[in-house]
């Protein structure tokens, strides 16, 4: 962890990939009791990790911080789902649809959340999302500068961060 | 988006070194800080006599007591923006009000009775009232927007610990010019206005410190 917040990207990739299996299993059963689909709430929980990385205190034990985290973006998942219980109630069919299409790694639809990104911060996910660039080889194919490709990623993972909430509601 | 090609954004988003959240919360505070100090020295001034009071004790005294309460709410900002908060040093919180009710007793012990109603009312209230949290606004802003960027396990205690800071900044400011020096004054209007900023923020915090 302490790597990693150095940016030490090879610590950050081998943490973040340890926490995601984790995740998984801490996740997979509350999510399914709650009619969530479980990699949803493991991508939004993995965004909330990282964008909050900088409150976990140097030197402490970092579970508790990440089940602290967790547990808050839980709460979180479950309440809006307690929301949409009362809005739609055509969750029969909701219900069948989601158990035959069980997508493993897939989770929300990728149009629907890049949809909220203007098209310059699309472009910045997408060469490295998709395409694995570094921050480097996509201000040189977007003819970016390095530091405004940084800004941008930053800035969508923001607003992806926001998005996830609103999509699942209309979902 | 697969959770994979997620985790492929958040390494490159993340090769930079992070700036702990304590570090980010000082830049807050001084920039609010200064800020609310050009907003000082645009609406108002030090009083005249600065020169002559700035050592006597009842002038020393407002100052010690707001920044006894900066101080101790200040340790506890770093820990209002984390998830795991402990706010070990939360009693010294004590210290600024234990500090205030010696003060009203040091008062009520050397001063004659009949200047006590004037000295509690003061000359300038209404002002105490409105500019200290007009000078809480700096840091109070800045140091929100770095605790939205946090993780605070309870909004609302963590935008009350804001506020203290951001009351305690602002009515250090005032005091220099506010001309009323008496103990009773400051633990009436200055108890006021802080209480006031701190249940705002309170409330501001639980509103938009959600995560």
């Amino acid at each position: 962890m302490e790597r990693s917040l150095d940016g030490d990207s090879a610590a950050y990739h081998e943490l973040l990939v340890l926490l995601t299996s984790a995740l998984r299993s801490a996740i997979r059963g509350r999510a399914r009791a709650a009619g969530v689909d479980a990699e949803d709430a493991v991508q939004e929980t993995l965004l909330a990790l990282h964008l909050k990385r900088a409150t976990w205190e140097r030197g402490t034990p970092v579970a508790p911080w990440v089940a602290a985290i967790v547990r808050n973006k839980l709460i979180d998942v479950l309440r809006r789902r307690g929301h949409r219980i009362e809005v739609a109630l055509e969750s029969v069919v909701d219900t069948l649809c989601n158990d035959s299409e069980d997508s493993g790694e897939e989770a929300l639809d990728v149009q629907q959340l890049l949809g909220e990104l203007n098209d310059r911060q699309r472009e910045v996910v997408r060469a490295v999302s998709l395409e694995g660039y570094s921050a480097r080889e996509t201000a040189a194919r977007l003819k970016m500068s390095e530091g405004s490709v940084r800004v941008t990623l930053h800035r969508s993972l923001k607003i992806l961060a926001a998005t996830f909430g609103k999509v699942r509601n209309e979902n | 988006m697969r959770t994979d090609e997620l985790i492929r954004v958040l390494v490159r988003d993340g090769a930079r070194p992070v700036v702990p959240i304590r570090r980010s919360l000082l830049w807050a505070l001084c920039i609010g800080a200064a800020l609310s100090a050009v907003l000082f020295s645009i609406v108002l001034h030090p009083r005249a006599d600065i020169g002559e009071v700035i050592l006597t004790p009842r002038f020393l005294f407002k100052l010690v007591v707001m920044l006894a309460l900066g101080v101790a709410a200040g340790t506890l900002l770093a820990d209002a923006a984390r998830p795991l908060p402990r706010f070990r040093s939360r009693w010294f919180l004590l210290l600024a009000p234990l500090l205030l009710v010696a003060g009203v007793i040091g008062e009520l012990l050397l001063t004659d009775s009949d200047t006590w109603r004037t000295n509690l009312v003061g000359r300038n209230a209404v002002h105490c009232l409105s500019l200290i949290p007009l000078f809480a606004l700096g840091p109070a802003a800045t140091l929100f927007v770095i605790l939205r960027r946090g993780a605070p396990a309870r909004p609302a205690i963590s935008g009350a610990v804001a506020g203290l800071v951001s009351a305690s900044i602002g009515a250090m400011l005032y005091a220099l010019s506010c001309p009323d020096d008496s103990p009773l004054f400051v633990a009436t209007w200055y108890s006021i206005a802080v209480a006031v900023v701190t249940l705002v923020s309170a409330f501001a915090g639980s509103r938009i410190l959600r995560w």
